[in-house]
């Protein structure tokens, strides 16, 4: 398998930090063009944005901060998660995805470290061209980092397309998701690259969710790189 | 091709003293020194077999903030520049992250600048930013007795510090210091600006090296208050001068000491 990434950078503005990495997308088996932009927003504690292609997501971190009595849990922070489609109110679909998010960011964030505090991860959908929830994962983790909350590990969303002769798609476009007979993402940790929550939808095989993972695991090396690079361009400057 | 990947991602630790100053993420492994030879490149296969492991020189080493300990093995939790402070004694002195975070978390002795947001008997509640307000006794301002009262009002700043900070309970600040003397502290006077930085910048501009209180010194005549939960405040002859000097040390963070010369220059011009 040939990975052909290259890194450019850019700066967009002078409080923010960013960078881009490019994957050649030549057997359907590469991530598409990843950029994300650190810090941008002056009023939550961390933000960031995270464009996967077409795909991007504005993430918001507020926290430890007051939390209401009635959410309080005497022995950890209370973690929210609220997304917010591009169009209209949130409903049962976006809800569902706030909760596998949540799930993911509990199994990472030292929550025992701010016990009676709140912390909250709002993200806002920019626009949807497939993989919406690994961006929104991806954003939700970049955002985390920048606010300084306590974690075990990183963590990145990856998701795989299997079409109808069972040839697999990383991070596919919408176009590609219509077509496809599986969609499967999955959140690995950057320690040991397990998995940390999966959702799937439509028919595969036990072999082939076993391929996706391992093609999904090979891909988060590339997404923990471009962490590791854009995080470095945002600490040069200090 | 798959161990060319791990190397980049860092899943593999690192010794401690090769990544001081550079840039660490959460979850990586850190190698203290006396672990490098046990662990390090090579040495896992070839280990030595030691009889009593128990009797291994140990070295006492501090994990500050942004590292936990985890067993025998040093994690980190939060991303920055990995720092390290040679100890004064024996001892392998103390390790810490610097981030750029906003949010101010309340560590005991730390000098802060707070709003009084509620007056409830004998106790003030005041905003220091952080995730629950702290509270601070009426008596616990120089002079201050049951009989004499400080002047304290809602919506008044006031300098402090803490002497009660943990994660399980309500921080608590006083304005005095162990011998009873304000030294500084109190009720912050009239005028002057409020602004808040990231607390990366502060505890830059409070490092005892820092030229940029020197020169901004050089400036204007002013009176700078700083907490180390990112708030400063700041007051010169004239609000002009004030507004200007707040400018001055927000966009400190992000400029070059070359950049900040010729700023400085300028202003002095002019």
């Amino acid at each position: 398998m040939e990975w052909a990434t290259q890194i450019e950078s850019q700066m967009h503005t002078e409080t923010g930090a960013s960078a881009e990495a490019a994957g050649s997308r030549g057997l359907g088996c590469s991530l598409r063009h990843f950029a994300c932009e650190q810090n941008l927003l002056s009023r939550p504690d961390g933000s960031a944005s995270f464009l996967q292609g077409d795909t991007s997501v504005l993430a918001g971190v507020y926290g430890p901060a007051e939390v209401k009595v009635s959410k309080e849990i005497f022995n950890k922070a209370t973690l929210e998660v609220l997304l917010r489609p591009k169009i209209g109110l949130p409903g049962v679909a976006e809800k569902s995805r706030e909760r596998l998010i949540r799930n993911t960011c509990e199994a990472v964030v030292l929550g025992a470290l701010h016990p009676r505090t709140s912390i909250t991860v709002v993200l806002q959908v920019i626009s949807d061209a497939g993989s919406l929830l690994a961006c929104c994962l991806n954003a939700a983790c970049m955002a985390l980092v920048d606010a300084g909350v306590p974690m075990r590990a990183l963590f990145c969303g990856i998701t795989c397309a299997l079409d109808d002769d069972g040839n697999l798609v990383l991070d596919p476009t919408v176009k590609q998701e219509k077509v496809a007979r599986a969609i499967l993402t999955f959140a690995l940790d950057s320690v040991e690259q397990k998995l940390l929550m999966s959702t799937t939808k439509g028919l595969y095989s036990n072999a082939e969710f076993q391929q996706c993972l391992v093609a999904a695991q090979t891909a988060s090396q590339h997404v923990f790189r471009f962490y590791r690079e854009s995080l470095q361009r945002r600490y040069s400057k200090s | 091709m798959a161990e060319a990947a791990e190397s980049v991602v860092g899943s593999k630790a690192r010794a401690a003293r090769t990544v001081l100053g550079q840039l660490v993420l959460p979850g990586e492994e850190l190698l203290l020194p006396e672990q490098e030879d046990a662990e390090g490149p090579g040495g896992a296969g070839e280990r030595p077999l030691l009889l009593n492991p128990g009797t291994r020189s140990r070295v006492r080493v501090v994990c500050g903030p942004g590292l936990r300990r985890c067993g025998d093995r040093m994690l980190v939790t939060k991303c920055g520049r990995l720092r390290h402070k040679e100890p004064s004694g024996g001892g392998g002195g103390v390790y810490w992250v610097d981030s750029q975070q906003k949010r101010y978390v309340p560590v005991k002795g730390d000098h802060v600048i707070g709003i009084v947001t509620a007056k409830s008997g004998d106790i003030f509640k005041v905003d220091v930013g952080g995730s629950e307000p702290a509270s601070l006794s009426y008596l616990a301002f120089e002079g201050a007795t049951k009989r004499n009262r400080p002047n304290v009002q809602v919506g008044d700043l006031i300098y402090g510090q803490f002497v009660v900070a943990n994660k399980d309970m309500e921080p608590e600040m006083v304005c005095i210091d162990s011998c009873g003397r304000a030294n500084g502290m109190g009720v912050i006077g009239q005028d002057g600006l409020l602004f808040k930085v990231t607390l990366g910048l502060i505890r830059k501009l409070l490092a005892p090296d820092c030229e940029i209180i020197q020169e901004v010194g050089k400036l204007y005549p002013l009176e700078i208050v700083f907490g180390m939960n990112g708030r400063i405040w700041v007051k010169a002859k004239t609000i002009q001068q004030t507004l200007i000097l707040a400018n001055i040390l927000e966009a400190c963070e992000h400029m070059t000491t070359d950049q900040r010369k010729q700023i400085f220059s300028r202003l002095a011009e002019s």
